[in-house]
């Protein structure tokens, strides 16, 4: 392998010893960008159990539905937007440095954008001047700071979105014909991912929020909004699901003690997570009344379509940790499971993380149905699946990727590493606990947005729902029980005086390390051109429709 | 070209999850083309700042009407913090077409227990074609957030016994 100029003199100004200047930069970038995502997540957790004990009446001292809104909105920002975004531009960032040795372009631009929004977002949130929920809710207005600070958040992921296709690209033109390493692609395919998917909810910020917020335009068609934002709502869920993946195929594979069974098939379920993904919105909107409904079936086949890549994704992980169980001596159909060190964290994580995703996943493919999908919209069965989903399946691997990137970006060892396998238990425990009965509520008819359940006229469905709200709170207690002995392990693995034994970033390698890939597997522009002709088939007549069918505009309400 | 490899165990995979893509399939179509079961998708646009000037959806209009076919025609305003008219009865088994539109911003209708469960969009009808199977008295929730007394925005639905 021939040394560039840059390396060259990144070998030369080692901060820490065998650390480059490149690799210090993507660490100190990463190391902070994921501060920034677990502090939202510090400050998340009590938000949800608040709204769990609120929203249950059996705390009238607490009950205040400003507040509950207040807190819902900010609770959603910071865990769906702050949490995910900055958590995936900060491992990305890092992958660049370590992985294609490439130091980001814009790097800090990004991170300081992304940031900036966020503080100016806040303010309005945190005061109930913005309490219109995370989706938005035109023609229902909130102060013009909250949009302004959204759309600088997205406007900082787009740097980091450009920072990961001109690494590979730059990487590809001096390493031709070779095979982009699986985790770089995997991070580049989830940036490139972000950067369709934030499109939509851009267009409706800049063209009907932001207008509007600052009385530029006098009305609105919120059926225009919704469409635009369902553009972004579902792959949203899968940038935020993609780094979670990543963890399981590139570090719990290796760190089970095994091998990745298949390269080539990473990259397909990755390249399919991308594809299927974004043209697929309209299941947000099956009970819409300004989309047809021959649209809504074919975004339903497109759904469904979905659960391919995480099948794949489910094999290739499974069957990784298989290996690793019977390397490890495991004996028998399901001996292999003992055989496995579940006192690693990673190996810990991987497992529970799997288990969620069995059981929400089978939840998804029956949202996935319209005609299921009418008996459970806007109930608490849609809650309850994506806070087992995004909560359970992919914030415990983000945890768990902490507990193995921490010591690697520091240098110092993790402070406690059975403090974090009780913690993994306990935010097992508490997401079943907190997302189980939730399902239930949804089924017993209990719609999700509410501050309060006042329906005095139908007191026993009432009552029939308070075993399950109690039940609720107890996850809730377990959950953000378990949130804090996270950040109480990483800060004081963050000034733990101890080095790390091992502080290479290595992730696993494939039984079959290809030397060479087919080209779509390992470039983005025949991806590109796939997801713009999908992406016209299936919205562009939904959205140049608002064009000609006349809908009379909304004029602006408060909350 | 490079090919790529793919192990047995993968392919057996492969044809099992397009196997059961299949069958998601299959079922939707089945129940789409044979029971007739459709989302609520009429795309039909209204001025919502003139409803109480509509034909149709002028306080002296709203409420249930029996057709001429038997079935039920129901019509009903969404506005900041009820539906209006604020009860209303309807048959069981009956197919029942229900007619609604916002009078301000977001809102959204369920039936716990049923599947009549719609968005209502401020600038749009909402047309929902359902039967009810349980008798009884049901609230209609609003299911979407419209502001800080959304949670108080319910009315009443009487499901009664199968006419005479």
């Amino acid at each position: 392998m021939s040394i560039t100029a840059e390396q060259a003199a990144g070998l030369a100004a080692k901060s820490r010893s065998g650390v480059t200047e490149v690799e210090a930069y993507g660490n100190k970038l990463g190391l902070w960008s994921m501060w920034v995502a677990f502090a939202a997540l510090a400050l998340g957790l009590p938000m949800g159990l608040f709204q769990a004990a609120e929203r249950s009446g059996f705390f009238p001292g607490i009950e205040n539905t400003a507040v509950y809104f207040a807190s819902t909105s900010t609770h959603g920002v910071l865990l769906a937007f702050v949490l995910t975004t900055f958590f995936a531009m900060g491992w990305g960032h890092h992958t660049l440095a370590h992985v294609l040795k490439k130091k980001p372009f814009f790097g800090w631009t990004s991170f300081w954008v992304a940031l900036t929004g966020t503080v100016i977002a806040a303010v309005p949130l945190l005061t109930g001047y913005a309490s219109v929920l995370y989706t938005f809710y035109p023609p229902e207005m909130g102060h013009p700071a909250f949009y302004l600070g959204a759309t600088l958040l997205v406007v900082g992921s787009w740097f980091w979105v450009a920072d990961m296709i001109i690494g590979m690209t730059q990487w590809r033109k001096e390493n031709p014909g070779k095979p982009v390493p699986l985790v770089a692609f995997m991070h580049v395919m989830t940036a490139l991912l972000w950067g369709w998917t934030s499109m939509g909810v851009a267009s409706e910020a800049v063209f009907q929020l932001l207008p509007m917020a600052f009385g530029i335009s006098a009305t609105i068609d919120p059926g225009l909004a919704r469409t635009l934002f369902s553009w972004t709502l579902h792959a949203i869920v899968y940038f935020w699901l993609m780094p979670a993946y990543i963890a399981m195929y590139m570090i719990v594979s290796k760190e089970a003690g095994g091998k990745l069974f298949s390269d080539e098939f990473a990259r397909i379920a990755f390249v399919m997570l991308f594809i299927f993904s974004v043209p697929i919105g309209f299941h947000h909107l099956y009970v819409d009344p300004m989309q047809a409904a021959g649209w809504k079936l074919l975004h339903m086949f497109g759904t469904i379509m979905v659960a391919v890549p995480t099948f794949l994704t489910g094999f290739t992980v499974l069957a990784s940790m298989e290996i690793a169980g019977r390397l490890r001596g495991g004996k028998g159909l399901f001996g292999w499971i003992g055989a496995l060190d579940w006192g690693n964290p990673l190996v810990l994580a991987g497992g529970l993380s799997l288990l969620m995703l069995t059981a929400g996943g089978w939840g998804g493919v029956l949202n996935a149905a319209y005609t299921w999908d009418v008996m459970v919209h806007n109930t608490q069965w849609i809650t309850g699946h994506f806070h087992l989903i995004f909560g359970g399946t992919t914030v415990i691997m983000y945890l768990a990727a902490a507990y193995w990137l921490w010591p690697r970006i520091t240098g110092n060892a993790l402070f406690s590493r059975k403090l974090a396998v009780t913690q993994l238990w306990l935010y097992f425990i508490g997401m079943v606990t907190l997302t189980a009965p939730w399902h239930v509520l949804g089924l017993v008819g209990q719609p999700r947005r509410v501050s309060s359940t006042p329906y005095d006229a139908f007191p026993e469905l009432v009552a029939s729902w308070s075993v399950y709200e109690a039940l609720m709170i107890v996850g809730g207690v377990i959950l953000v029980i378990s949130g804090f002995m996270f950040i109480y392990n990483l800060l004081m693995t963050h000034f733990n005086k101890v080095p790390a034994a091992d502080t290479k970033v290595e992730y696993a390698v494939a039984i079959h390390e290809p030397m060479r890939v087919p080209n779509i597997l390992n470039s983005l522009s025949f991806w590109n051109w796939a997801m713009l002709a999908y992406m016209i088939v299936s919205y562009g007549y939904p959205i140049l429709q608002f064009a000609f069918i006349g809908t009379p505009g909304s004029i602006r309400w408060g909350t | 070209m490079a090919t790529i490899h793919i192990d047995p165990l993968e392919k057996r995979w492969i044809w099992m999850v397009g196997g059961m893509v299949v069958i998601f399939y299959a079922v939707q179509i089945y129940y789409a083309a044979v029971h007739n079961l459709h989302p609520p998708s009429n795309v039909e646009v209204i001025d919502s700042a003139k409803l109480h000037l509509s034909e149709e959806f002028a306080e002296d209009k709203l409420g249930v009407k029996q057709e001429a076919d038997g079935s039920y025609t129901v019509t009903m305003v969404a506005a900041r913090y009820g539906f209006y008219p604020q009860e209303i009865s309807v048959p069981a088994n009956t197919p029942i077409k229900l007619r609604i539109a916002s009078f301000d911003v977001l809102h959204g209708v369920h039936v716990p227990f049923s599947n009549m469960n719609t968005m209502v969009v401020p600038g749009y009808v909402s047309e929902v074609h359902t039967q009810f199977v349980k008798e009884g008295d049901f609230p209609m929730i609003c299911n979407e957030y419209c502001g800080l007394g959304h949670d108080y925005m319910y009315s009443k639905l009487h499901v009664t016994g199968a006419k005479s």
